[in-house]
């Protein structure tokens, strides 16, 4: 019972909050929106047993990501874009296409709901007794070793791009 | 009972959003926080699953979700700078480099 209110109250915040998070004139209040989004999503992650990803979230979404964006809009003028129009012309057909999409995601899972019972007994009594951060720890560093590397790659290029792509030009390269 | 439906339609539903900030709002900064929502919606969906099967390899991709997202924030961000540099502007409409 106390799961399911919880998962009701960070639900609410989290689909309230992403749809002011895509409404608001103003890009600061988007980013505060944003947040609140990250933190409600943490919270769904708590409900789902996955207490290591409820902090990775909160901590690399949060404190990360959602602190770049905030300096790239105190190095941009907000100004302006505050009084430009705030939706493209297409913005009906925009909705349209949205409401075929969750009608259609909707049908899918409507149909396929019965499918979603539980087989009895998968779980070893042994891998529950350890820790969420230790299994996905474990996982991580023995079967999807690579990928994890991979990934690795992936940010010291994302680094670097992102460096190059915003540093300011020298009078050599002139 | 919350079931894995519960978390599915919540996952649909902030994949929506994004999918409507991202086609519909003309600032770029907004369509990139709805790319991170979408990514969010995402995350929710693995975490169920992983959670309903009782795998960890959801969790695990979500990791590595997290990071796509982390870079392409990164990257994305660069890109509106240097962009801003050259247009002064956040309108994707004006971003017409190289249309001709």
């Amino acid at each position: 019972m106390l799961e399911l209110v919880l998962f009701y109250i960070f639900a609410a915040i989290a689909v309230v909050s992403a749809i002011l998070v895509i409404q608001q004139r103003n890009v600061v209040h988007s980013a505060a929106f944003l947040g609140a989004t990250l933190f409600a999503v943490a919270g769904v992650f708590l409900t789902l047993n996955a207490e290591f990803l409820a902090g990775v979230q909160v901590i690399v979404y949060v404190g990360g990501i959602l602190v770049l964006f905030v300096f790239v809009i105190m190095l941009i003028s907000v100004e302006r874009a505050e009084h430009e129009r705030q939706y493209n012309r297409q913005w009906t057909i925009a909705l349209i296409t949205s409401a075929i999409l969750i009608a259609q995601i909707g049908y899918g899972l409507y149909r396929g709901k019965d499918s979603f019972v539980l087989p009895a007994a998968v779980i070893p009594p042994v891998v529950a007794a350890e820790g969420n951060s230790e299994m996905v720890g474990t996982a991580l560093y023995t079967t999807y070793l690579l990928p994890f590397e991979i990934a690795s790659i992936l940010l010291l290029v994302a680094i670097v791009g992102a460096v190059v792509l915003s540093k300011r030009r020298t009078q050599a390269e002139e | 009972m919350v079931t894995t439906i519960h978390y599915l339609l919540l996952g649909a539903a902030l994949f929506t959003i994004g999918i409507i900030g991202v086609l519909t709002r003309r600032n770029i900064m907004i369509i990139l926080m709805s790319i991170e929502l979408m990514m969010n919606a995402v995350n929710i969906n693995l975490i169920a699953f992983s959670d309903h099967l009782q795998q960890v390899t959801g969790q695990v991709f979500a990791i590595f979700v997290i990071v796509v997202a982390a870079a392409e924030a990164a990257v994305g961000l660069g890109i509106v700078i240097a962009m801003f540099k050259n247009k002064e502007t956040m309108n994707i409409n004006e971003i017409d480099l190289m249309k001709w």
